[in-house]
């Protein structure tokens, strides 16, 4: 009885695989956090990567003619043993010929070392900006659509450095984004002459931040650096700033780049500037005009539509969906030289390599990936005026 | 003038944010204490049993915001605070018709009552979630502050500025007449010395004609109103996101623990313990110190016993301290 279990089990999961086979579906997994400190930012992501996948399918030119469909998985953003579960159901439950993921540093680092280099599968982070992860050990497999952060620690410098500011107090969100970042920052900014009261960390997601307000007090410095996320610690510590009359003047990192930022807190915030990834390139206001229901212009929307779409392009130039031969590819179709890929020109894409042909694809993010496949990055300076995000310029 | 100047930073700095943390954890610690007092487990459902508190005050809120009616200066959920109450108790007997009875009648161990509670804390954190959304959402309105650290420094002419905003002077205000209500009621009404009896010694209270659904019922009532104020209090003063409310459980019992499980004045005094240690080990005192000492002995350092990072370390330190000491807590309530 049990062999004649076993034995049907194994047919049908045989058959099952056959049937996907025959009916062209290729499976691409999107792991992010959809809960835990950042599941307010990862459905407007997943829903990016999806805008691409299903662009992809519906042109019907992708590996003559297969769809691709996505399987959504939870990074929990902050869980590493949680992540890597999930990426290994991924994998051998799911069969997924790729992923999009992880989003925050700390459990892409974990699925990249414990599950994706093991199974020989291809990632692409649209947001995990950990410096460490440029030289980790990863079988040319981990590429992301974002940039390191030792960019956007120069990038705040130069931001900072512009405004006459020289001596700044540091408050990053304790993991390894934010360390990243905040080390990052404070040896380009000390190098360029500035001072750094104190660096000091602060946990996400806890009921008061007066401790970590108090101590940066003391400590003074012009302004506050916060290096965090905007509906977490780094908007904790900005407010109980402010109402206690600690600093006036903030300077936010990619994280705490958003519109919900100013609007929870109001006209207090004016005056205060930061960067966030971003360009003037069209690609971004291309894809806002291509997703109806989704902010294309929230953090990671375009990064997280940009990694989808490699995988898929880099597929289609292998003309395989196995994972150690496209990942050669991902490069290629990334950079020039080639024809210029658009937002919304994926179809367009497909055809181009199918006939033989060179892309380079731009995207929504302005894609140019360099060193060990990282985003080159370009940032846009914003500042708080009137209560509202507005852009000042780009580096 | 040095002496003020000193005494004002540490105020701005410590003391008044500590007392309206400590007021917040206070209020949580109570109701956890209260249902291990009466139903003699831990719940851990107490967290999110405030965020689904200050959930339905906040819906309520953002209605009479639509309709226009507020009670400037003050914020409205204070007007839309006893329907959430109203909706938080019928959640709270609800789950316990349907969980804890059955457990109760099968005279379940406290242990499994805990693990019961892990169940209802995840169902009622995705309930709350499901309804408002994982995000942050603001509802505070009326007037933010009593005195302005500006106002205040121009005003008085010194140096260092004092803040007090209207939602930490609500939170001190409210924990205090909740206080005095509960003890009021614990002490010298019939159903409240049932009540203690009934935690003090169960077999003896029965004996005695107490009615056991009766006692459970009101300690689940008085349990869901001390959350919905607590949360909503609570997200009045910083914001409200249902993830916080899980984390705001730990603290809760470091309170509760620390000043003994099941004794009300422990659970206030369990709060305030652990909101100043957390705030006051890891401060740094070097400017604190400038204005007291002559210029030349000022220093360099920033005189900062534990870094922010230890701030929970802080707080656990205290507690397993406590527990090893006193295990029965500062106020000698039940052992854990």
């Amino acid at each position: 009885m049990k062999k004649l279990l076993l034995a049907s089990a194994a047919t049908v999961a045989l058959a099952g695989s056959a049937f996907a086979e025959a009916h062209g579906d290729v499976k691409l997994g999107v792991i992010l956090g959809f809960t835990g400190p950042i599941e307010s930012l990862t459905p407007a992501m997943a829903a990016g990567a999806e805008q691409a996948m299903s662009e992809v399918s519906e042109s019907g030119k992708f590996m003559g003619g297969k769809s691709i469909t996505s399987v959504r998985a939870d990074s929990t953003c902050v869980d590493s043993a949680a992540a890597s579960a999930a990426a290994e159901r991924l994998i051998t439950s799911d069969g997924v010929s790729g992923i999009v993921g992880a989003d925050c540093s700390g459990v892409t680092t974990a699925i990249l070392t414990n599950v994706a280099v093991a199974n020989g599968m291809v990632m692409i982070s649209p947001s995990a900006t950990s410096p460490a992860l440029s030289d980790v050990e990863d079988n040319g497999l981990f590429f992301r659509t974002s940039p390191s952060d030792a960019r956007q620690g120069q990038v705040m410098t130069e931001v900072i450095m512009d405004r006459d500011i020289k001596s700044v107090a540091i408050t990053y969100t304790n993991n390894d984004y934010g360390k990243g970042l905040a080390d990052a920052f404070q040896s380009s900014f000390e190098a360029a002459g500035g001072t750094v009261t104190i660096s000091a960390a602060h946990e996400d997601g806890k009921a008061d931040y007066s401790a970590e307000v108090g101590a940066l007090a003391a400590a003074g410095g012009d302004v506050l650096v916060v290096v965090g996320y905007l509906d977490q610690g780094g908007k904790g510590v900005i407010e109980g700033s402010l109402d206690s009359g600690a600093f006036d003047t903030f300077v936010l990192s990619d994280g705490m780049v958003g519109d919900s930022l100013p609007e929870a807190i109001g006209s207090d915030l004016n005056g205060s500037f930061g960067q966030a990834p971003g360009t003037d390139s069209e690609g971004a206001a291309m894809l806002n005009d291509l997703m109806a229901d989704v902010d294309a212009s929230a953090p990671y929307v375009a990064e997280s539509y940009d990694a989808a779409a490699l995988i898929a392009l880099a597929m289609q130039a292998a003309d395989s969906t196995d994972p150690s031969v496209y990942k050669e590819k991902i490069m290629d179709v990334a950079n020039a030289p080639g024809e210029k890929i658009m937002p919304g020109e994926l179809g367009k894409a497909l055809e181009i390599i199918a006939g033989g042909g060179d892309v380079d694809y731009v995207g929504g993010s302005n894609v140019e990936l360099i060193g060990a496949g990282e985003s080159a990055g370009s940032y846009r300076e914003i500042e708080i005026k009137d209560g509202a995000l507005s852009t000042v310029g780009f580096r | 003038m040095e002496l003020l100047n000193a005494f004002i930073l540490l105020s701005n700095f410590v003391l008044v944010p500590a007392i309206a943390y400590g007021s917040q954890l206070a209020l949580g610690a109570l109701g956890v204490t209260l249902i291990y007092g009466i139903l003699r487990f831990s719940n851990f459902a107490h967290g999110d049993t405030m965020a689904f508190g200050a959930m339905v005050t906040i819906l309520f809120t953002w209605w009479f915001q639509s309709m226009g009616i507020s009670i400037d200066p003050l914020p409205t959920a204070l007007l839309a605070l006893p329907f959430g109450i109203l909706c938080c108790i019928g959640f709270v007997l609800a789950t316990d018709r349907i969980v804890y009875r059955f457990y109760r009648r099968q005279k379940a161990a406290p242990v499994i009552f805990l693990i019961a509670s892990m169940g209802v804390m995840f169902v009622t954190n995705g309930i709350v979630r499901f309804i408002i959304g994982p995000n942050d959402q603001q509802f505070a309105d009326g007037e933010r502050f009593i005195v302005k650290a500006r106002t205040f420094k121009q005003m008085t002419g010194l140096e260092e500025g004092l803040s007090f905003k209207v939602s930490q002077g609500i939170t001190v205000v409210t924990a205090i007449l909740v206080v005095i209500a509960l003890f009021w009621f614990l002490n010298r009404t019939r159903t409240g010395k049932s009540m203690r009896a009934y935690s003090d010694n169960e077999d003896l209270a029965l004996l005695s004609g107490i009615n056991p659904d009766k006692v459970v019922m009101v300690a689940w009532i008085i349990a869901a109103t001390l959350a919905t104020i607590a949360g909503t209090l609570y997200g009045l003063d910083k914001s409200f996101k249902p993830f916080t409310y899980l984390q705001l459980l730990l603290p809760i019992f470091a309170a509760a623990i620390v000043g003994g499980l099941g004794s009300p004045i422990g659970a206030i005094a369990g709060g305030f313990v652990i909101a100043f240690s957390e705030i006051m080990v890891t401060y740094a005192y070097k400017k604190f110190i400038a204005y007291l000492v002559p210029e030349s002995w000022e220093p360099d350092t920033l005189v900062q016993l534990l870094s922010t990072d230890y701030k929970f370390a802080v707080s656990f330190m205290i507690l397993l301290l406590v527990l090893l000491f006193r295990p029965t807590g500062i106020f000698a309530g039940k052992s854990v």
